[in-house]
C-alpha cells in the first residue's frame, strides 16, 4: 500500500502510521517465513486442492540411530493426536485396551543376542490389507498414500484389527471427552496412525519425526516418495532398507533400516 | 411313502409357556447386557486389542455356521431326493432361519457401533468379505423363506425341487464366507488357509444336525408326538459321519500347519503349550465333542439309546462350542509374527500370547442368540404347520419298520 495515497487519517500522526505498518509487517513476517519455508520444503498442496497420487508419503526409521529406553516418538504423537498421556481419557480401560498409535518395539536375535529397538507404527501400505476387508469403506487410503479411517462410518467390527500384520490398530474401548479437534476419537470405533495428517496438510512433518529430531536422534526421515529429489528418495536410492513383513507383498510406506 | 400331515403344536401346557418364558428371558437378558456394552464401552468387556472378538463372536460364528448346516436335512430330502428326509424339510428351514437371526443378532449387537446397523447397509465395500457376507446372510434369510414357502404351499409345490436346490448352493456360499472370514486372513498363522471354507462347511454340517436332532426329539416329546425309530437313527448315524468329517479336517489342517517349520511355533501353541486353548482343543473339542459322541453314536447299545444319541448331540455342540473358541480367541492369542528368529517387547504386548478372559455380558449376550433361535422355532411351530403329525416308522417308512427292531 502506498503510504502517500492513503488518506489521512483523524489522529493518527504519520509516524504512528508508519511504525504499525512496519510493526505489522514484521510480526506478519515472523509468523509467516518459518511456514513459507517449511510449506517449500514439504510441497505443500493449498488447501482447497485435493490430494493426488502425484505424492506418497512415506518413512525412513533408521534403527541404528534409535535409541535404547528413547520413547520420544512416541510421547510426541500421544501429545499431538491426544491418546495415552496427552488425554486424560481411558482411565477405565485396562492397559491392554488402551489405544497405542505408535509403540516401542524392542527386538532380541534369538540365535545370536544382538539387541535392537524401533518405533512401530501404522505402515501406511500400498495395498492394506485394513482396507480390503473393511466392510463399509471407513478404512480407506487417500491418494498421497496416508491410511485413514472414517469414525463417522466405521461401525466397530474390529476386522481391520484382525487382518493389519503389524498390530497397527486400537478400538477404543470407552466414552472419550478429551480429543484434539483435529484428530477424531470416539468410543467404539478403531484408530491408528494417520502420519499427522493435519500436519503433513499443512507443510509440516509427523510429530514423532520432529520429535526424534528435536531429541538429536534424526532415526526418523519424512518424505515423499514420489519425489525423486526428496531427501527419503534420495537415500532410499542410495541405501538398503527393508519393509517388515515384505513377504506379503504389501508395498509399505514405512522403510527401515537395520532390521 | 404316504402323504404326510402337518399340524400346529397345540402349545397350552405350562411346559410350552414355561420354555417360552425362559427363551424371552434370555433374550431379554442378553439386549440388557448389550445395552450395558454399548453404553459404557467395551472396556467392561473381555475384549482388548489382543483380542478384539471375544465370546459373542464364538457364539455368532457358531450360530451362523449351525444354520447352514441345519438346512442339510431338507437339502438332502429336496436336493438328493432321499423321500424319509422329506417331511423334516419345513422344521429343517425354519431352524436354519432362526439359527442365522440369533448368530446375527448377536454380532451385530456387539458391534462397537450397534447404532450404526444402517451405515453396515448402505456403505459397502465390495472387496471385503465381511461385505459379501452381509449379501450372503440377508440372501440366505430370504432363499429359505421362499424353499419354506415351496414345501408349504401346495400350488407352488412344483418349484419346491428346484427352491430346495438355489438354498443348497446358497447355504455352501454361505458357509464358504464365514470361514473365508478367517481363511483370507493372511496376517496371521494360525488363519490363512484355504482349508476353513470346507471346513466350515463340515462343521455346519454337524452342528447344525446335532441341533436338529435335539429340536426335533424336544418338539416330538413335548407335543406327544411319535419320532420313531428309523427316522431318528438314520439321522444319528448322519451324525457319526460328519463328526468324523470334522476330524478329518481338522486333522489336515494340523498336518499341513506342522510339515513346514515356519508354522512350529504356532502349531505348538494351539497343540503343547497353549494353556485354556490347548486344554479346549484335546478335551472339549476332540474328546468330548468328537471321540466320544463318535463312539456313542455308534456304540451298539447306547446308539439306540434315545438319551444317548441326546447326550451324543449336546456334547457335538459343546465341543463346536469350543472349537469355535480355539479358531476365533486362540487364533488371535498367538502373537503376531513380524520379525522372524527375533524376541520382541513392547507395551503394546507384542510377542507375548493375548489375554482374555470372558466376561459375564459377553456370555450373556452370547446366551441370547441361542436364545432368540429356539425362541423363534418354539413360538413358530405354535403358529405355522411346520412339524408332521407322526413320524412313526410305519408313516415315514413302511418297509424300513421291521429293519429297525
Amino acid at each position: 500500500m502506498n503510504e502517500q495515497q492513503t488518506p489521512a487519517t483523524e489522529g493518527c500522526s504519520s509516524s504512528r502510521r508508519n511504525f504499525l505498518t512496519g510493526a505489522i509487517a514484521t510480526v506478519a513476517g515472523v509468523a509467516v517465513a518459518p511456514g513459507i519455508s517449511l510449506i517449500s520444503l514439504a510441497q505443500a498442496r493449498p488447501a482447497d486442492e485435493a490430494v493426488s497420487k502425484d505424492t506418497r508419503w512415506g518413512m525412513l526409521i533408521d534403527t541404528s540411530k534409535c535409541a535404547d529406553g528413547c520413547t520420544d516418538c512416541v510421547t510426541a504423537c500421544a501429545k499431538e493426536n491426544g491418546w495415552g498421556i496427552g488425554s486424560t481419557d481411558e482411565q477405565h480401560s485396562a492397559d491392554t485396551q488402551r489405544a497405542q498409535w505408535i509403540r516401542k518395539v524392542d527386538l532380541r536375535d534369538k540365535h545370536t543376542g544382538y539387541t535392537h529397538t524401533l518405533p512401530m507404527l501404522c505402515q501406511h501400505c500400498e495395498n492394506p490389507p485394513c482396507v480390503d476387508v473393511c466392510p463399509t469403506g471407513a478404512s480407506f487410503r487417500r491418494a498421497d498414500g496416508i491410511v485413514l479411517v472414517d469414525k463417522h462410518i466405521c461401525i466397530g467390527c474390529r476386522y481391520c484389527m484382525m487382518a493389519c500384520p503389524y498390530k497397527a490398530r486400537s478400538f477404543v474401548h470407552e466414552v472419550l471427552e478429551d480429543q484434539k479437534p483435529y484428530a477424531p476419537r470416539g468410543k467404539g470405533t478403531v484408530e491408528s496412525c494417520t502420519f499427522c495428517v493435519h500436519r503433513t496438510d499443512a507443510g509440516r512433518t509427523p510429530a514423532c519425526v520432529e520429535a526424534c529430531a528435536v531429541g538429536d536422534h534424526h532415526a526418523m526421515l519424512f518424505g515423499d516418495l514420489n519425489d525423486p529429489r526428496s531427501e527419503l528418495s534420495q537415500r532410499l536410492s542410495k541405501e538398503a532398507s527393508t519393509q517388515v513383513r515384505a513377504d506379503l507383498g504389501l508395498n509399505v510406506g514405512v522403510r527401515y533400516q537395520g532390521i | 411313502m404316504k402323504n404326510v400331515a402337518y399340524l400346529e403344536i397345540e402349545g397350552r401346557s405350562p411346559g410350552y409357556y414355561a420354555l417360552l418364558g425362559l427363551f424371552a428371558l434370555m433374550i431379554a437378558i442378553g439386549l440388557a447386557a448389550a445395552f450395558y456394552m454399548e453404553t459404557h464401552g467395551h472396556y467392561v468387556t473381555g475384549m482388548n486389542n489382543q483380542i478384539v472378538w471375544g465370546t459373542p463372536h464364538v457364539f455368532a460364528v457358531f450360530l451362523i455356521v449351525a444354520a447352514s448346516g441345519a438346512l442339510n436335512v431338507a437339502s438332502i430330502g429336496s436336493v438328493f431326493g432321499k423321500s424319509l428326509y422329506k417331511p423334516l424339510g419345513r422344521l429343517s428351514g425354519l431352524l436354519a432361519i432362526a439359527l442365522l437371526v440369533g448368530g446375527l443378532a448377536v454380532l451385530v449387537l456387539d458391534l462397537g457401533h450397534p447404532d450404526r446397523l444402517i451405515v453396515a447397509m448402505t456403505y459397502y465395500n465390495f472387496k471385503s468379505i465381511f461385505a459379501w457376507n452381509i449379501y450372503l446372510y440377508i440372501g440366505f434369510l430370504g432363499v429359505v423363506a421362499v424353499y419354506l414357502w415351496m414345501m408349504m404351499e401346495r400350488r407352488m409345490n412344483i418349484y419346491y425341487t428346484k427352491a430346495g436346490l438355489i438354498a443348497f448352493v446358497w447355504r455352501l456360499l454361505l458357509t464358504t464366507g464365514t470361514g473365508s472370514i478367517f481363511g483370507f486372513i493372511v496376517a496371521r498363522e494360525p488363519y490363512d488357509t484355504a482349508l476353513y471354507a470346507p471346513m466350515f462347511i463340515i462343521m455346519s454340517f454337524s452342528f447344525g444336525l446335532a441341533i436338529f436332532i435335539l429340536v426335533l426329539m424336544a418338539a416330538y416329546k413335548g407335543s406327544h408326538r411319535e419320532l420313531g425309530n428309523v427316522m431318528l437313527y438314520r439321522l444319528k448315524n448322519l451324525l457319526g459321519v460328519f463328526i468324523a468329517a470334522v476330524l478329518y479336517f481338522v486333522l489336515v489342517y494340523h498336518l499341513t500347519k506342522l510339515y513346514g517349520t515356519e508354522h512350529h511355533a504356532s502349531e505348538r501353541f494351539l497343540l503343547l503349550d497353549g494353556g485354556i486353548y490347548t486344554q479346549l482343543f484335546w478335551i472339549v473339542q476332540v474328546l468330548i465333542g468328537g471321540l466320544l459322541p463318535l463312539a456313542m453314536l455308534y456304540h451298539p447299545h447306547m446308539g439306540k439309546s434315545r438319551a444317548w444319541i441326546a447326550v451324543s448331540a449336546v456334547l457335538v455342540i459343546i465341543g463346536g462350542l469350543a472349537q469355535m473358541y480355539v479358531i476365533i480367541i486362540g487364533g488371535q492369542a498367538f502373537p503376531l509374527e513380524m520379525f522372524p528368529g527375533q524376541e520382541v517387547t513392547s507395551s503394546f504386548f507384542d510377542g507375548v500370547v493375548g489375554q482374555y478372559a470372558p466376561s459375564l455380558p459377553e456370555v450373556l449376550l452370547g446366551l441370547s442368540g441361542i436364545g432368540i433361535a429356539l425362541g423363534v422355532v418354539t413360538f413358530a411351530i405354535k403358529v405355522l404347520r411346520f412339524l408332521p403329525v407322526s413320524l412313526a416308522d410305519a408313516d415315514v417308512d413302511p418297509h424300513a419298520e421291521k429293519a429297525a427292531h
